[in-house]
């Protein structure tokens, strides 16, 4: 059985610029896929490639196992997209905007009305009434635009950065709509800069950067593959931040850095988690004569591990020791 | 087959055109629904031209002599017909543009209805539009005491009327796709003025100074309001070379050509969008 979304060898191009470079990706059926990335990572272009909104230059690309460059409409029949900005009509109403959208799905009037009325129920917008969209909160609206997005009940549904711009809760209510369908068992590829979102709603991430895969997995392999867990210490001269996370570099023979945003300072050990890591640290920076105030050993975040795997790690986020 | 394969297979033609034309109904329909839920917005579209017809016939008109002889409301009245038409290109683009920026275009391209019903709709929106502001300032000028002809001619100057009509429009949805910037619009709508000022609209192109006259002579607009004073009976203003003796041909002819090339152009853009 193929998979709900399987792209083999993507590219495109925009004049000279590479917006994509031989994408591979695979999305099971029923999961969830994060795309992550920074700005201009390609993560917009590779979701207008998959709903058909884009053509690709090169390689094969299939959503519910068509092809999107052969059979647009086909996709387009069990595709749901929702975009970076809520893409409906500002001066109708919620009922309004779904019943057109459900119109131009090809339901008759009848059936419009009641699948505009399930979806209002669906997304918690019932008793919304002629209200303008306009006048909705941003959370609000988002949600319409997702209702939007699930006319025919979608097999894959696209979401482009659906929580950007979006205040706490706004974004909860839109991972609990996301949690709702894929429990319906609906296929989700979603493209976000958040990696809490990846984390929060993703059976798999496939990270971005310039147009290219540069890792792919779990939240949880992900952490894993950049070095296991870290270790924490925070020092009780700042002054001596430095020449601990030396220490500390030496003793578990991988690199360490002083973070300066901290009120003392604190020194980031990465570490493979291995019997007497901790011990072996505290004892060499105490025979270093280094006081220590705390000690943590936690697992790396998926952040870490994005900003390593994109390499900017080292330009913004932490100073070499 | 199987259920796949089948439901790979495009519909026949007949059943694409209806779909084509359902959903064009559809998107114009959003429209409607706007005109209904902003009237105020609508009246202010339509009593513009109004406003315009008034001032020019009661603040400018007293100095104004028609040559040839006839009344200046009479002249008048059909060149703001046709300029009431002109101004639909800033409506046309900004509803294409605004519709672009904020994605609700790309929504309706994921959609599986008839991609061309997405302009196809604007079209019919925009069109319908146009009629009632024709028949309000028709209503104003008869309220003035403007009188056409007769019915028969007169229905033939409205027809002559929205096919200018159309000619901008295809130009509004070229220039609309053109341009993701909002500011764009606003260019637009202020180099209408000096296009529309320089036509037989408001005076008769015979007394500008020689190649200015020409211009405004051979002004796409021109050509319908000549051709469409004459089958309101209004005063057509003396004087003009061939473009004018040959009014009803430019009045048809310059529409057409100009549909032709912006709904070519127009569908050429639209389908670069998915480039």
């Amino acid at each position: 059985m193929a998979g709900a979304i399987s792209v083999a060898g993507l590219i495109k191009r925009y004049g000279e610029k590479v917006v994509l470079g031989d994408v591979d990706l695979h999305v099971r059926r029923g999961s969830v896929c994060a795309l992550l990335g920074p700005n201009g990572a390609g993560k917009t272009t590779a979701v207008r490639v998959l709903t058909t909104l884009t053509r690709p230059d090169a390689g094969r690309v299939e959503v519910a196992g068509i092809d999107v460059v052969r059979h647009p409409r086909a996709v387009r029949r069990r595709i749901g997209l929702i975009g970076q900005h809520p893409a409906v009509d500002d001066v109708l109403g919620a009922r309004e905007n779904l019943v057109l959208f459900a119109r131009l799905h090809h339901l008759d009037r009848r059936a419009a009305g009641v699948r505009a009325d399930e979806l209002l129920e669906q997304v918690g917008l019932t008793g919304t009434g002629a209200q303008p969209v306009r006048e909705f909160s941003g959370g609000m609206r988002r949600r319409l635009d997702i209702a939007a997005g699930l006319v025919l009940a979608p097999e894959v549904l696209f979401l482009d950065e659906p929580t950007t711009g979006l205040d706490p809760a706004g974004r909860r209510d839109v991972w609990d709509a996301v949690r709702a369908l894929v429990a319906g068992g609906t296929t989700v590829l979603l493209t976000t800069q958040y990696l809490e979102e990846a984390e929060q709603l993703a059976d798999d991430v496939c990270v971005l950067d310039g147009g290219r895969v540069v890792a792919r997995g779990t939240p949880r392999e992900l952490t894993a593959a950049i070095g296991g867990d870290r270790l924490e210490l925070v020092v009780s001269d700042p002054g001596r931040a430095r020449e601990a996370a030396e220490v500390a570099r030496r003793a578990v023979s991988l690199r360490a850095v002083a973070d300066q945003g901290g009120p003392g300072e604190r020194v980031v050990v990465p570490v493979a988690r291995s019997r007497g890591v901790v011990g072996a640290v505290v004892r060499a920076l105490d025979e270093a004569g280094i006081a220590v105030d705390d000690v943590v050993l936690r697992p790396t975040t998926l952040d870490e591990a994005y900003l390593r795997i994109t390499g900017r790690d080292d330009e913004r986020a932490e100073v070499p020791a | 087959m199987t259920a796949l394969e089948a439901s790979l297979t495009e519909p026949g033609l007949v059943e694409r055109v209806r779909w084509a034309v359902v959903d064009a109904v559809a998107v114009a329909g959003r429209d409607v629904a706007h005109w209904r839920r902003q009237p105020a917005a609508v009246l202010v579209g339509a009593l513009f031209p109004v406003l315009l017809l008034l001032m020019f016939v009661y603040l400018l008109g007293g100095g104004m002599v028609v040559p040839g002889g006839g009344d200046y409301r009479d002249f008048l009245v059909p060149g703001m017909l046709a300029l009431a038409m002109v101004f639909g290109v800033e409506a046309t683009m900004t509803a294409v543009v605004t519709d672009t920026a904020r994605g609700i275009t790309d929504r309706f391209r994921s959609l599986p209805m008839a991609p061309s019903a997405v302009v196809a709709g604007r079209c019919l929106a925009d069109m319908l539009s146009s009629v009632v502001g024709l028949v309000v300032l028709i209503a104003a000028a008869l309220a003035i005491g403007w009188r056409p002809a007769g019915l028969g001619p007169a229905l033939a100057a409205v027809g002559l009327l929205l096919l200018l009509r159309l000619a901008f429009l295809w130009m509004g949805i070229y220039l609309g796709l053109l341009t993701r910037d909002p500011g764009a619009v606003m260019a637009v709508q202020i180099l209408v003025w000096p296009f529309a000022f320089l036509s037989n609209a408001f005076v008769a192109a015979a007394s500008m100074p020689g190649w200015l006259s020409t211009i405004a002579e051979w002004n796409p607009v021109a050509g319908t309001v000549t051709a469409v004073r004459e089958l309101f009976g209004s005063p057509v203003g003396a004087g003009g070379g061939w473009a004018t003796e040959h009014a009803m041909l430019l009045a048809v002819l310059w529409p057409v050509v100009l549909t032709a090339v912006f709904a070519v152009l127009s569908v050429r853009r639209f389908q670069g969008l998915s480039r």
